[in-house]
């Protein structure tokens, strides 16, 4: 019996070692974890369990049936965050490269496939070679059944994927089907193809760093949701994450005790807007000074900085923020911003996370480049996401709220629950001026008249009282209240039903 | 007593004046300028009048307009505060016209004391000690070494028509002497086309000290001790004190019946300052009185006990003192530091914007010790480019120096300021300094000690492990309420976290353990080493307070990815707590480079392009000005600082930037 015991722990540490020191030493040079060491920090102290230990490959081709590695260069398994069950999957580059094989998929398959089972989040960790390539089509055929888990799996239970290492061909479609991606920084790139292809075929010579590292894919390309500068921080910031996420869309958004009054008061906040209209000032002021204990998690920070998103606490439940930025563009509307918004505001509804909106819009910004992008189709994202959004929906125009960015921002019109504006609030078709200048065109040659014109306009269009009186705004507030009302806002809603008619799925504009 | 006063003063002062006025049951008037419509001193006053645009001279310096404030308010009397119009005669001589009473002292005294040649004339008929020297002109060099063996060695050979240092020589012996006559002739004349110079006693290694005198209109003066203000930066006062670490009694009352007598001299009927320069043997020389109230005069009042605006008021109003001479105690010792929106890590460049945060200590007096924060901003208000960058003075007052130095230590602990640079870090590090502590002053103190600017201290010794253990506190806190979230997967508490674990405060590592719970935790360094904390700090809060072995300490907290940032007594580092195992492998992880701004210049401090001295393509050499950036009307020349070729100009002259905004990029 003993050595049937000692058997079995021989054959775990030598499936713990993985592709063996010397290859865990090359890891570490590089600044990296192993799979194992990365599981361990990302889950709590001894909660792993692994699965498949065990697995080898069944390729008899090119002569790999000589090398066998245990694990197969995937660590599966499950463990907790903080006590809450989350799955996980972490590509190990010291077996194969990390490398894709039939066998390898059919692990990472096991584990969806119990995640979405027992409806809890999921976090690939991404470092390998793509598809083991003499295995062939088996290899290819184990990429799709990832991906189609990752499809069913989408919108029912949080899928996180980490990208630690390299991530190339097939490996970038699974993580690119889910919620949230996060990048190491100068470890890490993404890319379909890389830069050798790249060369070949359309003779541009580019790093795989500059093709598809983590500065490209957070601040351009926007796949990535945020960056960090190594295994540990990116570990330990998912563990944070996962304390915003509920587990799944049946479950309702964790409770984390709060130390901050929900009632708390914030006078500052009566001083936030410049008496200058044209003057920026940082919204994310505002966010911090809102949220429990000024704690924001931001996705998308580096990519469309004119609409912060991210997740907050509001007593002590977790609420998805987002915010036109003054601070950049003047917090414009443009394509990127819509669709940085809109997937943000569909990720919130899928998970059952209250959405506070922050106003304060110009419109949509002008320009042949804007048009020609599609501005019309990425505005629609962003109204269509508020539209069919069923979550409680509490909108605060903090300025402007200018035109059609005014209905897109969670306006009343788009079933926003609770509709609150402060004093300074703006919400107009456009500024003082070129509303003028357009209905006034005949004096548009008197300087006189259109200041006169200009000063009546201001005096009874830029502010929330217009719409106040036809009841698009619930409430005019103080500032110094807004965390006061807005967690009463998010209590009162908290028991909220709607549903949107049956439908297979909707179709938006993609 | 006067029913009405108009302060004309903004900012702290304002604020401070408007505090005894109301005590008093007089009602204030405030003044302001556009800049300041929402400022704290015009919230406070029972009544305010708008002045004009922001630039002093167009507003605050605008006799006229102070007067009409007072006519259409029936303001009886006008506190000046301190600068702007306060030591000007013609403000007393237009308010004396009006009818309008100058809560200072007799025009005449202004104008007597305005004068340096005059107020030499008056402190030497007063028999008040000046530097001994020579005024007259000297011809010769031997008649020069004559007199410098009269005076004493090392004296100054100054030109008459000097300033800004040129045309000055120290002399150390006759040789010297003579040299020296030839040379700073030479440079009087070259710099100022005049060749006069005079000669007086060199004071070595000076130190400021000044006395508080108050007087009243039935000609009694008394002196409230003194000051030192030695702790300088460039001319400005950083720290100051009462009493004097080097004084003693018979000192003291020297200096002060001079006080006195020049005081009497000129029937000097306010508050005001006689200023000294004294040596390190106790040695004291006249240099200038000050004929309005000092910046610094709360460490008097916390040592007298007297409100010295209070008796400014009463005596403007023409009561006779309430106090004698002999009812003048010193009691204890206050330590006063002037809180600046400058950056200490950037040379001290001004710094403007919104208070995001401004959380002071909390004032009162706890077991003996005073806390006072005298102060015109708030939490979300704005320092503007117009006026003075002095946010507040924090003023601490014990029993003993040491006590009040530690209060103050403590109190800048728990001074919260975001949004602008300040010069918080810089004040904890003096807090700190040994030199400092031991009293061994002289107004070279900061150029000495700081030859190189300041940088924020590095944690080190018992500093170090103090905030390795707040940090492991923190940390216990976090942890205890991350494991309270809901969802877990066990119904039963089970999930403990580990209590191994290591601090890291930048690179250095702590290993620590955690004992007990509850109320106070003990944390073990190494070597057995036990630190007991107790704290009742909640996540979010922006300031740690608390004990670290019975001892009170604040540390504030400012949360950075995986950890926060800690700042204690001058040292500020990125602290994270890790298990020992995560700091095992958080040991593997490379060092990133930063991202190098070495191909652009950027904007050291919110500020207005005024100049762009290059163009595009120019090859610009280092030390080479780049541009002009104007913040708080300073003018701050950019230069580069290596050899570059200017590639693209991104900001435009008449730019308003803010700080490291780009403003070129070089190839």
């Amino acid at each position: 019996m003993k050595q049937m015991l000692e058997r079995l722990d021989r054959r775990r540490a030598r499936a713990r070692l993985g592709g063996g020191e010397a290859r865990i030493k090359a890891q570490h040079a590089k600044g990296k974890l192993t799979a194992r060491e990365r599981i361990e920090l990302l889950l709590d102290h001894e909660s792993f369990e692994e699965f498949d230990m065990f697995v080898e490959h069944r390729c008899a081709d090119f002569g790999m049936e000589k090398t066998k590695i245990p694990g197969d260069g995937v660590v599966t398994g499950w463990g907790t965050v903080n006590g809450r069950t989350v799955f996980v999957f972490a590509k190990d580059f010291t077996v194969f490269g990390g490398s894709l094989s039939e066998a390898h998929a059919q692990k990472i398959t096991k584990i969806q496939d119990m995640a979405l089972k027992n409806r809890a989040p999921i976090i690939g960790l991404f470092d390998a070679g793509g598809a083991r390539i003499q295995e062939g089509v088996a290899a290819l055929g184990g990429y799709g059944e990832v991906f189609q888990r990752n499809v069913l799996a989408s919108g029912v239970i949080p899928q996180i994927s980490l990208i630690m290492g390299p991530c190339a061909g097939g490996d970038v479609y699974s993580p690119a089907m889910t919620d949230f991606i996060f990048m190491v920084r100068d470890t890490s790139y993404m890319f379909v193809t890389g830069p050798d292809v790249v060369k070949t075929v359309t003779n541009e010579t580019v790093t795989a760093e500059d093709l598809g590292g983590a500065s490209v894919h957070t601040t351009r390309s926007s796949i990535a949701d945020r960056a960090y500068d190594n295994d540990v921080e990116a570990l330990l910031q998912t563990r944070r994450l996962i304390d915003f996420l509920p587990a799944s869309n049946t479950d309702d958004v964790p409770l984390l005790p709060s130390f901050d009054d929900p009632d708390r008061i914030d006078m500052s906040l009566d001083t936030l807007i410049p008496d200058n209209p044209n003057k920026p000032y940082d919204i994310k002021e505002l966010i911090a000074k809102i949220v429990d204990e000024g704690d924001f998690f931001e996705i998308q920070e580096a990519h469309a900085k004119n609409i912060v998103t991210g997740f907050g606490r509001i007593e002590g439940r977790t609420v998805g923020i987002v915010a036109n930025q003054p601070m950049a563009l003047a917090g414009v509307l443009d394509s990127d911003a819509s669709r940085k918004g809109a997937r943000f505001v569909r990720f919130c509804d899928c998970f059952n996370i209250p959405i506070v909106s922050f106003v304060d819009v110009p419109g949509f910004l002008p320009g042949v480049a804007q048009e020609y992008g599609g501005l019309i189709k990425h505005g629609a994202k962003l109204l269509f996401a508020y539209a069919e959004a069923t979550v409680p929906k509490a909108t605060i125009i903090t300025r402007k709220a200018f035109g059609g960015a005014y209905d897109v921002m969670a306006s009343k019109h788009l079933r926003g629950d609770i509709n609150l504006a402060w004093p300074t609030a703006q919400i107009a078709v456009m500024g003082a001026k070129g509303a003028v200048e357009i209905i006034f065109r005949a004096d548009i040659a008197d300087p006189a008249k259109i200041a006169e014109r200009t000063a009546e306009y201001e005096a009874r269009f830029l502010s929330p009282f217009v719409a106040a009186e036809r009841g698009y705004i619930d409430e005019v507030i103080m500032p110094h209240a807004t965390r006061k009302r807005l967690s009463r806002v998010l209590a009162m809603l908290r028991n909220k039903k709607l549903e949107n008619p049956w439908k297979k799925h909707d179709n938006i504009p993609l | 007593m006067f029913s009405k006063i108009l302060i004309a003063n903004r900012g702290e002062i304002a604020c401070r004046i408007i505090k005894t006025a109301r005590r008093l049951g007089i009602a204030t008037v405030a003044v302001y300028s556009e800049a300041d419509k929402d400022a704290l001193h015009v919230e406070m006053a029972d009544e305010a009048i708008l002045i004009g645009p922001p630039a002093a001279a167009q507003s605050y310096l605008v006799i006229e307009k102070i007067v009409a404030a007072c006519k259409e308010t029936g303001a009886e009397a006008v506190h000046p505060g301190y600068g702007f119009l306060s030591e000007r005669a013609a403000f007393a001589a237009a308010l004396e016209e009006a009818g309008i009473v100058f809560i200072g002292p007799n025009r005449k005294a202004i104008e007597a004391m305005g004068d340096k040649i005059e107020s030499k004339k008056f402190a030497n008929a007063a028999k008040v000690s000046t530097v001994p020297g020579y005024l007259g002109v000297i011809e010769t060099p031997e008649r020069a070494a004559e007199i410098a063996d009269e005076i004493g060695y090392p004296v100054m050979i100054k030109a008459s028509a000097g300033g800004g240092g040129k045309g000055m020589r120290i002399a150390h012996s006759r040789l010297e002497v003579a040299e020296g006559f030839a040379r700073a002739r030479s440079e009087a004349k070259s710099s100022f086309g005049d060749d006069r110079v005079f000669v007086e006693k060199f004071i070595v290694n000076p130190r400021h000290i000044e006395i508080q005198v108050l007087g009243d209109k039935h000609g009694n003066v008394i002196y409230l001790g003194e000051r030192e203000c030695s702790i300088q930066r460039r001319n400005q006062k950083v720290i100051e004190e009462a009493p004097s670490p080097l004084l003693d009694e018979a000192t003291r009352k020297k200096m002060g019946e001079q006080a006195v007598a020049l005081a009497k001299a000129v029937n000097y009927d306010s508050a005001g300052t006689v200023e000294f320069v004294a040596g390190q043997d106790r040695s004291f020389y006249f240099l200038e009185m000050n004929t309005r109230l000092q910046v610094e005069h709360p460490v008097t009042e916390l040592v007298t006990g007297i409100d010295l605006v209070e008796e400014m008021i009463r005596s403007a109003y023409g009561q006779k003192l309430r106090m004698t001479q002999a009812d003048v105690k010193l009691t204890g010792w206050a330590v006063e530091s002037r809180v600046y929106a400058e950056d200490p890590t950037r040379n001290f460049l001004p710094s403007t914007g919104r208070l995001v945060k401004y959380r002071p200590p909390a004032e009162g007096i706890f077991d003996g010790v005073t806390v006072r924060n005298d102060t015109g901003v708030f939490e979300g208000g704005e320092i503007s480019i117009h006026y003075d960058p002095m946010i507040a003075k924090l003023v601490t007052h014990a029993g003993d120096r040491l006590t009040a130095i530690e209060a103050q230590a403590r109190a800048l602990d728990s001074f919260v300021i975001d949004g602008i640079r300040h010069n918080i870090p810089f004040l904890s590090a003096l807090m700190q300094h040994e030199r400092w502590r031991a009293g061994r002053l002289s107004t070279g103190f900061i150029a000495e000690e700081f030859p190189e600017g300041f940088s924020p201290l590095v944690a080190s010794g018992e500093i170090a492990h103090v905030m390795a253990a707040i940090a492991t506190h923190v940390d216990h806190v976090l942890n205890v309420r991350k494991r309270a979230i809901s969802g877990q997967l066990r119904a039963q508490g089970t999930l403990r976290f580990q209590l191994r674990r290591a601090v890291l405060l930048g690179k250095q590592r702590y290993d620590v353990e955690v004992v007990g719970g509850g109320a106070a935790l003990d944390i073990v360094l190494a070597e057995g080493r036990s630190l007991r904390v107790a704290s009742d700090w909640t996540p979010g809060e922006p300031v740690w307070s608390g004990t670290v072995d019975g001892v009170e300490m604040a540390a504030q907290v400012r949360p950075i990815l995986n950890g926060f940032t800690l700042a204690h007594r001058g040292v500020s580092v990125d602290a994270r707590v890790y298990t020992r195992r995560e700091a095992e492998l958080a040991a593997l992880m490379l060092e990133r480079k930063g991202a190098d701004n070495s191909k652009a210049l950027l904007c050291p401090m919110p500020g207005l392009v005024k100049t762009i001295s290059v163009h595009v393509d120019q090859e610009v050499k280092a030390g080479e000005p780049l541009c002009m950036v104007e913040a708080m009307k300073m003018e701050n020349v950019l230069v580069a600082e290596r050899d570059v070729t200017v590639k693209k100009i991104l900001a435009r002259e008449g730019d308003s930037l803010a700080v490291d905004a780009v403003i070129m990029e070089f190839a």
